[in-house]
C-alpha cells in the first residue's frame, strides 16, 4: 500500500477534540480505499480545492436513491478513490442501536467499503462513505437479506427528488417532555412512504422530521419541509415544593423566570408560583428551566408546520404553521392523509428542484390551505398582511353580502 | 464477523437474497429493558456533569447517559471500541445524538463511575450536556462533497481543540450550537446556528462552453439563477453571466458542471451569529451575517477561529442568563455588538436580497 506523507492532516491529529485524520487513518491502515482519501484530502488541504467529481448516476437495481455517485477528479494520483460512492442506511428511529446491529453494519462497511462513515449524515442516515459500483449489489443484499433476522435488515435511505429518510429525537424513550410517540410516528411513516423514499418522483427533496416538544432537539423547524413539533393544550401542573427546592438551589425566580416569560402570564410573591394557562403561549421556557416542579398536562399532540429549506434559491425559508394542533397516534392515519394531499399539491403547482416552501411562496397560503382542506386562523401567522393587494373569489365576495343582507334582516352587525 | 462472515457475495447470491423496501428495523428492538418499561413514563432529569445525565421516571427507575464526542467520521473499528464498552457497561445499548455524540446508556448505577473511567482512560472526550457547546453540525467538505468551497471537518476540528473546555467542563449563559457549512447549499443547518461558518465563492464561475452544450439543458442553467444574472449565449449554444449581478451562490455548478465557481485564492469562510431553533422565549431566529469573507488557510483557519472564540467570550461576559447569542445581540443591538466585539462592519453586512426590507432600520432610536 502507498504510503502518503500528509503534514498538513497530521497538525489535525493534536489538540483534544475527537480528530477524523485519526480515523481517516485507523481506516487506511487496512484499507486501500481510505488509504487514497487520505492522499487526495491532503492533496486539498495541500492546493486549497476540492477534488470530487460532479454527481454519476448510480445505484441499486429497482431503487433510483439511495446511493450518491461520487468519483475523483485525480484517479491516476488516487486510483483507489476513482469510485468512491456514498451509501446512505436508513437509521432506526432516535438512533437508538445495540452492539449486534453496529458490528453487522461495521462488518459489512469493512468488506465492501472504505471502512470509514459518517454517523449521521445530515438527514439522520448512516453513511458509508465510498464503495465502488461492483460492490453496491452485494452492499444491498447484504443489508435487506431475507435470510436474516428482522432487527439485522437495513434497508437504504432517500436522496435526489424523493422523500428523505426521516428522523426523530427521542422523545418518549428518555424524554420527560414528549408529546407524542415520536420514535413511532418516524417509524410507521418511514414504513409507509418506502416508495416515495426510493424512487423519487417528487420535483425535488422533502423531509420530515419528529420533535416531541418545543425545545426541537432534532432541529425539525430550521431542517424539514414538513416539522411536526409536540404540543399540548391543558395547564401547566406545578408542584410548589419543588419550586422551592430550586429557589434554594439558587435561581432567582423572578428575575429567571417570571421576568423571562415571553406572554408575562407568570407570577410569584416568594410563597406561591402562579401561571395564567390562557395566556401561556407554551414556549417551554420555564419548564425546562423548573424541570423538577413544573410539566405540561391535557390533551396532547404536534403543531405541523410546512416550508423549511435552505438559502438556495428564494432565500432560507423556517418552516410556519399550517396545523396547529393534530392529535398524533398510531396508525397516524390523519397525518398520512395530510402528506398525500400537500404532495399532490406540491407536484401540481412546481417546477423542477422547486421546494414546497418556495412554491407557497408562489403560489399564496390559500391555493396549498384549500388543498389540504384546512380553514384558515389567526394561530397560522404572526400578523396578517401589510398590503391592499388582496385576491378575492367571486364566493368570498358572496359571503361578504350574504352577511350583509343578514345584517340588514337583523339590523345587528356581525363583525 | 457479520452475518455473512468474510466471504463477499456473487452477483448471484445477491440477486436472491435482496428485499427491496423492508425499511428500517423496529427501533423498540434496540431499546435498554429500562426504556421499555419506562417508555413515554419519564418523569425528570438531573444534568450530573458535562458528560453525564441522569433520567429518572414515575416508577423510581433510573437511566445515566455518558455523552462523548465524535468527529462524526468515524473508522469501523471505533464505532466497535465504542461497542466493547457498551457490552461491558450498557450490557450492548448506546445511541447517537443529533449532533454526533454517541450516548452510552448506564442501567446500573454501580457501573456510572467505571464507565466514565475507561471512556476517559480510552482518550474519549465527555461533555456537550447542559449551558454549553455540543458537537458541531457539519458537512462533508473535502473529504467527500463535490461542491465544498472549504473543508468542513478541518474547521470543526480547529474550532473545538480551542473551545473544548466549553464542552468539557465551562458553562455559559445558556446552550450554543456551532455549525459549519462548506458551500452556500448550507446542509449544515448553519442559519439557525447561535454561531456559525458558512464557506462561500468571491469570483464568477467561468463556463466551459464547449462542455455546457453537450451536458447541460439551456433552460435549466438559466433558470437556476436567483438574481437572473444568466442569459443565452446562442453564438456559442451556450450561456453567460452578467458578472454585476452575480453573488457567487454556485448554483449553476449544481445544475450544470460546466460553471466552475471554484477558486483557491478567493474561496473562503463567512461567520453568521445569532440563530436558534428552539421557541424558548423567543421565536426562531435566523444567523445574521457580521463576517463577510475570510480566506481559507488549512489545516487550522486560526483567524476564523480566533474571531469566534472572541464572540464566544464576549458572549459568556455580557450576556444574560438564559440568553441565547441571538436573543442576547436583539437585546443590546447590532451596533452595539459591532461596537463590543470590534468586528468591521462593511456593505457586505448590509442584505441586498430577498430579506433586505425587513433589515433596515426604520428608527431613529438606535445606539452610539
Amino acid at each position: 500500500m502507498k504510503k502518503y506523507e500528509t503534514p498538513l492532516l497530521d497538525e489535525l491529529e493534536k489538540g483534544p477534540f475527537p480528530s477524523f485524520v485519526k480515523e481517516i487513518k485507523k481506516a487506511a491502515a487496512k484499507n486501500i480505499m481510505a488509504n487514497d482519501e487520505l492522499g487526495q484530502v491532503e492533496y486539498s488541504y495541500k492546493t486549497n480545492r476540492v477534488y470530487w467529481k460532479h454527481g454519476g448516476i448510480v445505484g441499486v437495481l429497482g431503487y433510483g436513491g439511495g446511493i450518491i455517485g461520487r468519483y475523483s477528479m485525480l484517479p491516476e494520483m488516487f486510483p483507489e478513490v476513482k469510485f468512491f460512492h456514498t451509501v446512505r442506511v436508513n437509521q432506526p428511529s432516535g438512533w437508538f442501536y445495540t452492539t449486534e446491529v453496529l458490528r453487522e453494519l461495521m462488518d459489512i462497511c469493512d468488506k465492501y467499503g472504505s471502512g470509514i462513515c459518517n454517523f449521521h449524515g445530515s438527514t439522520g442516515d448512516i453513511i458509508f462513505l465510498g464503495t465502488t459500483t461492483e460492490n453496491l449489489e452485494p452492499i444491498f443484499a447484504e443489508l435487506t437479506s431475507h435470510e436474516k433476522p428482522r432487527h439485522l435488515r437495513f434497508d437504504l435511505g432517500g436522496s435526489g427528488s424523493a422523500l428523505r429518510t426521516p428522523s426523530a429525537c427521542n422523545g418518549p424513550a428518555r424524554c420527560e417532555w414528549a408529546n407524542y410517540d415520536t420514535l413511532e410516528a418516524c417509524h410507521q411513516i418511514t414504513h409507509e412512504f418506502q416508495d416515495e423514499i426510493h424512487r423519487p418522483a417528487f420535483n425535488y427533496k422533502f423531509k420530515f422530521k419528529f420533535a416531541g416538544c418545543a425545545c426541537d432537539c432534532v432541529a425539525s423547524i430550521a431542517r424539514a419541509d414538513c416539522s411536526v413539533i409536540g404540543t399540548w393544550k391543558g395547564p401547566i401542573l406545578i408542584d410548589q415544593d419543588a419550586v422551592k427546592w430550586h429557589e434554594k438551589k439558587g435561581m432567582d425566580i423572578d428575575r429567571e423566570i417570571v421576568r423571562m416569560c415571553p406572554t408575562e402570564c407568570i407570577s410569584y410573591d416568594g410563597k406561591e408560583l402562579k401561571i395564567d394557562n390562557d395566556e401561556c403561549n407554551r414556549c417551554m421556557h420555564c419548564i425546562t428551566r423548573l424541570h423538577k416542579a413544573l410539566k405540561p398536562s391535557g390533551e396532547r399532540g404536534a403543531t405541523i408546520c410546512i416550508g423549511n429549506k435552505a438559502p438556495i434559491v428564494i432565500g432560507t425559508i423556517i418552516s410556519h404553521v399550517i396545523i396547529p394542533f393534530m392529535k398524533l397516534e398510531p396508525p397516524f392515519t390523519e397525518f398520512k392523509e395530510l402528506a398525500r394531499k400537500m404532495w399532490d399539491w406540491w407536484d401540481e403547482h412546481s417546477k423542477p428542484r422547486e421546494r414546497i416552501g418556495e412554491v407557497i411562496e408562489f403560489q399564496g397560503m390559500r391555493s396549498f390551505l384549500e388543498a389540504i382542506g384546512v380553514e384558515p386562523i389567526p394561530q397560522m401567522i404572526k400578523e396578517p398582511r401589510r398590503d391592499p393587494f388582496i385576491f378575492f373569489k367571486d364566493e368570498d365576495i358572496a359571503r361578504v353580502k350574504e352577511v350583509e343582507e343578514e345584517e340588514k334582516r337583523t339590523g345587528k352587525i356581525i363583525f | 464477523m457479520g452475518f455473512y462472515g468474510d466471504r463477499k457475495l456473487t452477483a448471484e447470491e445477491a440477486k436472491k437474497l435482496r428485499e427491496t423496501d423492508i425499511g428500517p428495523p423496529y427501533f423498540r428492538d434496540f431499546l435498554p429493558p429500562v426504556i421499555k418499561k419506562n417508555y413515554g413514563q419519564w418523569k425528570e432529569h438531573d444534568i450530573l456533569s458535562a458528560g453525564l445525565m441522569v433520567h429518572t421516571a414515575e416508577s423510581g427507575d433510573k437511566i445515566w447517559t455518558i455523552r462523548v464526542a465524535t468527529p462524526r467520521l468515524i473508522a469501523t473499528d471505533t464505532v466497535r471500541e465504542a461497542c466493547d464498552i457498551a457490552d461491558k457497561y450498557c450490557d450492548g445499548h448506546l445511541r447517537w445524538t443529533s449532533r454526533n455524540n454517541i450516548e452510552f446508556l448506564v442501567s446500573d448505577e454501580k457501573k456510572v463511575e467505571p464507565i466514565q473511567k475507561e471512556l476517559k482512560e480510552r482518550g474519549f472526550l465527555m461533555g456537550g450536556i447542559g449551558y454549553r457547546i455540543s458537537n458541531v453540525v457539519h458537512t462533508q467538505g473535502w473529504v467527500h462533497c463535490h461542491g465544498a468551497a472549504t473543508d468542513a471537518s478541518g474547521l470543526v476540528k480547529s474550532m473545538m481543540d480551542e473551545l473544548a473546555e466549553y464542552f468539557t467542563t465551562k458553562e455559559l449563559p445558556n446552550k450554543l450550537r456551532l455549525a459549519v457549512a462548506c458551500c452556500p447549499n448550507m446542509c449544515g443547518a448553519v442559519h439557525c446556528s447561535d454561531i456559525a461558518v458558512v464557506a462561500i465563492h468571491t469570483t464568477v464561475p467561468i463556463i466551459d462552453h464547449d462542455k455546457l452544450g453537450k451536458i447541460c439543458e439551456i433552460p435549466t442553467s438559466i433558470a437556476s439563477c436567483p438574481t437572473k444574472a444568466i442569459s443565452p449565449y446562442p453564438e456559442k449554444k451556450s450561456v453567460k453571466i452578467k458578472d454585476e449581478k452575480c453573488m457567487y451562490c454556485g448554483n449553476c455548478f449544481t445544475v450544470c458542471p460546466a460553471f466552475d465557481p471554484f477558486d483557491t485564492e478567493r474561496d473562503g469562510c463567512a461567520i453568521v451569529i445569532g440563530g436558534k431553533v428552539n421557541c424558548l422565549r423567543t421565536n426562531t431566529k435566523f444567523a445574521r451575517l457580521v463576517v463577510p469573507f475570510i480566506s481559507n488557510r488549512p489545516p487550522r483557519w486560526p483567524k476564523v477561529v480566533a474571531i469566534i472564540k472572541h464572540i464566544i467570550e464576549l458572549y459568556a461576559k455580557h450576556a444574560r442568563k438564559h440568553e441565547r447569542v441571538g436573543e442576547w445581540v436583539d437585546r443590546i443591538g447590532w451596533e452595539r455588538f459591532f461596537k463590543l466585539s470590534g468586528i468591521t462592519f462593511t456593505y457586505q453586512c448590509i442584505d441586498d436580497f430577498t430579506f433586505m426590507r425587513d433589515t433596515f432600520r426604520n428608527a431613529s432610536t438606535f445606539k452610539w
